[in-house]
């Protein structure tokens, strides 16, 4: 990615210092009284570039009806092959932290918090132009960690914070029951770039019902992996291309995500709903050609089996269920139903949607590769030659 | 008032209560865990309120919650 000017571009020109920050796009752009960003948000359109793609602004609308708010900074990035929240806490942080006032004062919030990796010297460059004090909180290495009530919990100082059973949306009820509006640390930075530049600037790019850029991380068989930022929309094979990609099917999403074709689907939710996925939290993972996606699917499900947080039963018993199954299929000693059957038997019964997020990966890949189990049925790969 | 019945997975351990108090609506899983008897939100008919109420309150680890409908 080429940057020219620097000021509208999520990851700046890598310079993440304060004063090159200051200079680059001038102080905090507050506006001036609780509230007034909301409009601008909800105009822009955008929604939360975590996972969920919640419209970013209700949150804080809710919040806004509570008492004593606290705003909180989600770069718990816990998916593996995600990487575009620590490259952007590491190359722009200021513009996150500008997100994270503005929203701070937007609900007139006393407490605010950056959840994830940051140093504290990048707090203190910035401390006599903040107006409500930022704590930073260290996210555990877990696949769950960013889940909101694992968030929620580690804000309230929970030793072992993890997904909790939640009776009210956090808006309306989170750290020690004050309204609580998390964000994803990109979400953040769009705020930002939305307060400075404007919502119509926001919705120059992307689509009219999904606007704005998002943050993707490539991998797999490219040959630049990395961050890039691109419109929402952008066509999944030219962002393939951008990062000099090959292969013909694509995890989009991550773990929890669905497997696309590499062909122009557009990268978005609305593009990606025919195949039973979002954009998610940005994630393109490109499979190579010879490798065998049954066995990819296996190792990834055996992971997510090992990241069960071991508070649900569905979820304690069903995944590694799940796993095992996966892995007969892959050797072709199980059939597609029981393990259809499993990941029916998990969905939708869990503290948190790691359960939901398992199945879906599940169905997605027994569906798209529906081909490749019948042949490992009959003993043999279409992919991988012995 | 119809009702709509949520399991908080963190607390259920699976003792099986709720499915033997409202087997109309509850059945167990493999690990004993309760699963709906049709997918998908567990609504409560009016008739069954009662029992519901009942089962709520009789799990050993207050893992039911009866509550309103889930709007969608």
């Amino acid at each position: 990615m080429t940057a020219s000017t620097h000021t509208d571009t999520l990851l700046g020109d890598r310079t993440p210092g304060f004063a090159a920050h200051l200079a680059r796009s001038g102080p905090v752009p507050w506006r001036g009284g609780p509230g007034r960003l909301v409009a601008d948000l909800e105009t822009a359109g955008l929604t939360g570039r975590g996972g969920a793609g919640f419209p970013a602004w209700r949150k804080a609308a809710t919040a806004l009806n509570g008492r004593d708010p606290v705003v909180v900074a989600n770069g718990a990035e816990g998916e593996p092959l995600s990487h575009k929240d620590a490259t952007l806490l590491r190359d722009n942080p200021h513009t996150v932290l500008d997100g994270l006032q503005l929203v701070a004062e937007a609900v007139d919030a006393t407490q605010a918090y950056l959840y994830g990796r940051v140093s504290e010297a990048v707090l203190a460059e910035r401390r006599h132009h903040d107006r409500v004090p930022v704590t930073i909180v260290a996210a555990p290495v877990r696949f769950v960690a960013g889940e909101e009530s694992a968030v929620i919990a580690a804000i309230e100082g929970r030793r072992n914070p993890l997904p909790r059973f939640r009776t009210q949306p956090a808006p309306v009820s989170g750290v020690d029951g004050r309204p609580t509006v998390v964000h994803n640390v990109e979400t953040l930075a769009h705020v930002a770039m939305i307060a400075r530049h404007g919502p119509s600037w926001f919705r120059r790019t992307g689509t009219p019902d999904e606007p704005g850029t998002f943050l993707a991380t490539v991998s797999g068989s490219v040959a630049a992996p990395g961050v890039y930022e691109v419109p929402m929309g952008i066509p999944l094979d030219e962002l393939l291309a951008m990062a000099g990609g090959t292969g013909d099917a694509v995890l989009v999403g991550g773990f929890h995500g669905v497997w696309a074709p590499a062909d122009p689907i557009p990268v978005s939710r609305a593009g990606l709903a025919p195949y039973g996925g979002s954009p998610g939290a940005g994630v393109v993972h490109a499979l190579p050609a010879n490798r065998c996606p049954l066995g990819f699917a296996a190792e990834v499900i055996r992971y997510l089996a090992a990241q069960t947080a071991g508070q649900c039963g569905p979820c304690l018993n069903g995944l590694p269920a799940i796993a095992t199954t996966m892995a007969a299929l892959a050797a072709g000693q199980a059939e597609a139903r029981r393990l259809e059957w499993l990941t029916g038997l998990v969905t939708g019964r869990g503290a948190c949607h790691h359960p939901d997020g398992t199945a879906r990966f599940v169905r997605s890949t027994l569906t798209v590769y529906a081909a490749e189990v019948q042949a490992h049925q009959h003993g043999h790969c279409t992919k991988e030659r012995a | 008032m119809t009702g709509h019945l949520r399991v908080d997975w963190t607390a259920c351990d699976g003792r099986g209560l709720c499915a033997e108090l409202l087997p109309e609506l509850l059945d167990r899983d493999p690990w004993g865990y309760p699963v709906p008897r049709r997918p998908g939100p567990i609504d409560v008919p009016d008739h069954l309120v009662r029992h519901a109420e009942k089962a709520a309150a009789l799990c050993p680890l207050l893992a039911l919650r009866l509550g309103r409908p889930v709007r969608r």
